[in-house]
């Protein structure tokens, strides 16, 4: 196809819409409520092209390309209605940059700066001013909300949750919950992927950054920090390097110069999860059943369950999450080693998910009197600090994890993918019930990034039936399968957000329609640099166990690693009490 | 007493039926008791109408001098000298447009599917049931019908390109929302004629392929429409509708759908969203509901003016329809009066018909005091028409001189009426009915209400603030993702030239 972009030709071989043939050819548009990551809308019109023969203005990003056809980007007639259109933005938006969450990484604010949109306006604000920081994991200001309909595309698109929708109608409408319900009494599961899609400030994490500022200048506490495994591929973004570029070791340097005292990694938890959960599956194997077994390291899955398919509660493995895992041995095998009491440590974790900022709240967790861990921080919140306190982190030289909480293997790295979990505890589980070496350590069945990914492995004599699945509107259709007894499966791995823990919902913002594929590749690269690449086969898990928890399962793992779930399912059932408290604006 | 006022063709078109109301006003105003007669055999007179008191000869330009010869000839009984016509011509031939039956063709005739069956209801279906789908496209196309929603789109092409589309299942949609103010003409046919309607959809499914259908019918309606569920109910009783229809093989399921009342919902693809259980938001085109519709399924939404004139096509022919009307708008139109007329009612008028015949000849003028000032046609997205153009014929080539037709609405808007008032009366209904989907409508909209409120509040015109108005109506229209913000400009900047030459205050 032969397509004229501002007078000069270019050669198209397959149809693709106008926005992604001029990008290809490197022709700035603007956009506002694209992303690769849902169905587009149409509705920010910043997009907009002249297209010969067109009476009107077209969106480029749902026009599609056809031979012949002349395309202006930038005439004097796009150029108008794209300014306008932002002073109509800018004419509801509130100046609260400066102490915007969203500063800096706000797409309405680099198009105001790009078109230079003065307020020539009078500001009349936004149609509705809700504050919504009922939930652990995200907070909605909906003051700074433009209507963009990401937020409720991402919910019913990538979840099939549909906690928001648009109500009212034209400047009065805005994404509401049910019955202008907290969203934290919504069956939102705190994935965070509205906070992920929000162009602008009104769907953000909670932010718990500033509350850790102040951690680290306290003194008489000792801060420990762990990173998930996939913040390393993830956080270079943030300082504007390609999705996908590894910098684990800039990233602990990194939390050296903030000031945290130990940086420890989550992947040591992945190991320590794999060799818990694999030997409950192991046992599961050997009892025979209960049958699935659901892998339990993504907390939106496990509010998913809870509060949508209660039955699953009882299938999903007792293992705690990872970085609740390595909180938990922080707290007491290595404070033991620095002499230090439980209370006395402060865990981080630094993490690519919201949810799980929604986990450390939960009551099941906490040992003792203490929480294994303190604050959850995301990818974005950590890109953050890092800017605000001045690290060059792109120059920064690599620096190791702390000993000996930081020794991981390549099973742990691919916990940040889909896929990985299984994999991992494949890997494991091969090894413990044949008592043989697995020939291949890659399991390709359950890579890749189909929604829904099912094998049969064979170990030993017993044939093992297993699903890979990620995306809540995927797990949902594969429940629903399962409960009509259509499918059977013996393990089940669920990850809440596309492409697992990469594209969570804590994650760098990022428009790049691969950017999970890449980012997905650098942890297998990652999984593939390791020596070692069997969690059961870490010296520091094994050390552990030798010295402090005994053996998996024992008495000790069940009190710090495991946990137990309840059935929510009726907590958000009653949503019409908002209405009749009159709590609706 | 006696009034007789002329009433040929020639004093009808100006305005001679607006006096003769305007007598029979004014006789309830004073309390006197008169006969006002229109005659059509009265005669003429040169620069005013001629009327008759008791013999008395006298001409009449406009109200002012009516009410005064009301006054002093009809209260008084006095002669008035100054109005008195010493020469009258003869009645003069001026060709008004007669009203053609198609739409109405069954209007007041039948109360139930037997009486609607006797007057010939059904054979089209029968007819079009032994014909092949193409053949029908064809009939269609070769009749040049139009859609009669507003957007005037070829019917014919359009059911072409559904029957092209290859898909597991088909929909047809019958549109009949009529959210456009001041349009009720969907609801007399649902009132009067519901069978034909039902005909017609069923014409429409055979033909694009579709098995089920829906009627979207706006909830404010909820009193016709059990009218309409009663025909449907017959309809299916009679095999009309069902399956295996008529013995043909063809399985028609048609379903009725209550709007919840928003403007948008009558916009083709906000329907569909709405009938899909979503809040009414009109979907970026292509794909055209044609290709992905309801459901995401291939889907043709129609008009019930529209799908009430495919029997008739279907039994007389293209030919016989292409009589009416114009070469690029064959056919007839309802037109809907309403606004100040003194007759607000529905009227089938071949296209091409000029505005100053449904104004004077069907509207009959302006009711009590005012003048005409201003006609806005095709609804509240229309344009607002000076007095000077009433003579522009009416059809869908009329937008060339600033005249829509759009839904077929005639709104007659007195002298009466200020600027402001008219201009705020309309952002109002506009941002009160903007989607929200898309930001040049959704906030430009309100930004021009809030303007306008502003010039209300300091009850004076700000010029400055008119060319901003105008700015942002046009690049609304030029960016906004569906026919409602690309619309508003229509009334508006119509308005604000009437404001400029003067024409209203």
């Amino acid at each position: 196809m032969r397509v004229t972009i501002n007078g000069r030709e270019y050669e198209f071989g397959e149809p693709m819409t106008v926005l992604d043939a001029a990008r290809k050819v490197g022709i700035y548009i603007p956009t506002l409520c694209y992303h690769p990551r849902i169905t587009q809308s149409g509705s920010c019109r910043m997009c907009l092209v002249e297209v010969e023969g067109q009476r009107l203005l077209q969106t480029s990003c749902t026009t599609y390309i056809r031979d012949g056809m002349k395309i202006w980007t930038h005439s004097e007639r796009v150029k108008a209605a794209v300014k306008h259109n932002l002073e109509l933005l800018r004419m509801i938006h509130p100046d609260d940059c400066q102490t915007c969450e969203a500063n800096g990484r706000c797409e309405l604010q680099d198009l105001l700066q790009r078109f230079g949109v003065e307020r020539t306006m009078d500001y009349y604000g936004n149609s509705v001013k809700i504050l919504d920081e009922s939930s652990p994991a995200i907070r909605r200001d909906l003051g700074k909300c433009i209507k963009c309909f990401r937020c409720v595309k991402a919910c019913e698109e990538i979840q099939d949750l549909s906690v928001y929708a648009m109500v009212k109608r034209g400047h009065y409408e805005y994404p509401a919950t049910a019955f202008d319900a907290p969203v934290y009494s919504t069956v939102c599961v705190g994935c965070g992927q509205c906070s992920f899609v929000c162009p602008v400030g009104a769907i953000t994490e909670k932010p718990d950054w500033r509350k850790v500022l102040e951690l680290l200048e306290n003194e008489d506490k000792v801060v420990i920090v762990q990173t998930a495994p996939a913040t390393r591929v993830a956080i270079a973004e943030e300082f504007g390097a390609e999705p996908g570029t590894i910098s684990t070791g800039k990233m602990v340097a990194a939390l050296r110069k903030l000031g945290f005292d130990y940086v420890f990694d989550t992947n040591f938890g992945a190991d320590l999860t794999i060799v818990e959960e694999g030997n409950e599956f192991v046992r599961r194997v050997n009892k025979g059943g209960p049958f699935p077994m659901f892998t339990s390291c993504c907390p939106a899955w496990i509010n998913y369950a809870e509060k949508v398919f209660p039955w699953v509660t009882k299938h999903l493995s007792s293992a705690r999450s990872p970085h609740m895992m390595l909180g938990a041995v922080i707290k007491t095998y290595f404070a033991e080693k620095i002499g230090k009491n439980p209370k006395d440590i402060m865990v981080v974790s630094i993490m690519p998910c919201t949810a799980k900022k929604d986990e450390i709240s939960r009551d099941q967790l906490i040992i003792d009197d203490w929480k294994p861990v303190d604050y959850v921080l995301t990818t974005r919140e950590l890109g953050k600090l890092i800017r605000l306190k001045g690290i060059p982190f792109m120059s920064l030289p690599e620096e190791d994890y702390d000993h000996p909480l930081g020794v991981s293997t390549g099973a742990a790295a691919i916990f940040g993918v889909t896929g990985g979990v299984m994999e991992a505890a494949l890997r494991t589980a091969y090894e413990v019930i044949t008592g043989e070496t697995l020939p291949k350590v890659e399991f390709d069945e359950v890579r890749g990034l189909d929604g829904v990914r099912d094998a049969t492995i064979k170990i030993g004599d017993k044939e093992v039936k297993i699903a890979v699945v990620h995306g809540l509107k995927n797990t949902e259709m594969l429940l629903k399968k399962m409960e009509k007894g259509e499918a059977f499966y013996h393990f089940v791995e669920v990850m809440a957000c596309p492409g697992g823990c990469i594209g969570g919902g804590g994650q760098p913002k990022s428009l790049d329609p691969d950017v999970i594929k890449k980012r997905a590749g650098a942890i297998y690269e990652i999984d593939e640099m390791m020596k070692i690449r069997k969690s059961h086969e870490n010296p520091a898990i094994k050390q552990l166990y030798k010295e402090f928890l005994k053996e998996p399962l024992g008495e000790l793992s069940e009190k710090l690693l495991h946990t137990h779930y309840k059935d929510r399912s009726k907590e958000y059932a009653n949503l019409w009490k908002y209405y009749e408290e009159g709590k609706v604006s | 007493m006696k009034i007789k006022v002329a009433a040929d063709p020639k004093s009808v078109l100006e305005g001679s039926l607006e006096i003769a109301n305007y007598f029979g006003y004014l006789s309830g105003v004073h309390h006197v008791q008169v006969d006002v007669e229109r005659d059509a055999n009265l005669g003429n007179c040169v620069g005013g109408i001629l009327v008759d008191i008791n013999g008395e000869k006298y001409k009449v330009r406009d109200k002012k001098e009516a009410a005064m010869l009301f006054v002093q000839g009809v209260i008084l009984r006095k002669k008035v000298k100054d109005l008195a016509v010493k020469k009258v011509l003869p009645p003069e031939e001026s060709r008004i447009t007669p009203e053609v039956l198609i739409v109405k063709r069954n209007f007041g005739k039948y109360r139930d599917i037997d009486g609607y069956i006797f007057l010939g209801g059904y054979e089209a279906l029968k007819k079009a049931l032994k014909m092949k789908p193409e053949e029908i496209v064809e009939e269609v196309k070769n009749s040049g019908l139009r859609g009669r929603g507003g957007a005037g789109f070829p019917t014919g092409l359009k059911w072409e390109s559904a029957l092209k589309e290859k898909a597991s299942e088909k929909f047809v949609v019958c549109n009949a929302d009529e959210g456009e103010p001041g349009t009720f003409k969907d609801r007399m046919i649902i009132e009067e004629d519901p069978h034909a309607l039902i005909e017609g959809i069923a014409i429409s499914a055979y033909t694009v392929g579709a098995n089920k259908g829906y009627i979207y019918i706006r909830g404010e309606y909820s009193d016709v429409a059990e009218n309409l569920k009663r025909a449907m109910e017959e309809a299916y009783d009679r095999g009309f509708l069902g399956e295996d229809i008529l013995g043909s093989g063809f399985d028609f399921e048609l379903v009725l759908r209550f709007g919840g009342g928003s403007y948008i919902a009558g916009e083709e693809t906000a329907l569909l969203e709405s009938i899909e259980g979503r809040a009414a938001r009109s979907r970026f085109k292509p794909p055209y509901p044609t290709q992905k519709g309801l459901f995401g399924k291939p889907t043709v939404v129609n008009n019930v003016e529209t799908l009430v004139k495919v029997p008739w096509i279907i039994l007389n022919g293209a030919e016989e329809y292409r009589k009416y009307g114009t070469e690029s708008s064959p056919g007839t139109k309802l037109f809907s009066i309403c606004g100040k007329a003194n007759k607000k009612v529905v009227v089938e008028l071949p296209l091409g018909v000029t505005l100053r015949e449904i104004v004077y000849a069907y509207g009959e003028g302006i009711y009590g005091e005012g003048e005409l000032a201003m006609v806005q046609t095709g609804g509240k997205a229309g344009t607002f028409v000076s007095k000077e153009k009433l003579d522009v014929k009416l059809d869908f080539d009329a937008i060339k001189e600033g005249v829509s037709l759009g839904s077929g609405a005639i709104t007659l808007i007195d002298d009466k009426s200020r600027f402001l008032d008219i201009a705020l009366n309309v952002i109002e209904f506009f941002e009160h009915e903007s989607c929200g989907k898309c930001v040049p409508c959704r906030e430009g909209t309100f930004l021009v209400r809030k303007i306008i409120s502003k010039m209300v509040e300091e009850g004076k015109v700000d010029c400055d603030a008119l060319q901003e108005i105008e700015r942002i109506v046009l690049i609304m229209k030029d960016s906004s993702l569906c026919g409602l913000g690309q619309s508003v400009h229509n009334p508006i900047i119509s308005l604000i030239r009437m404001l400029e030459r003067g024409e209203v205050a």
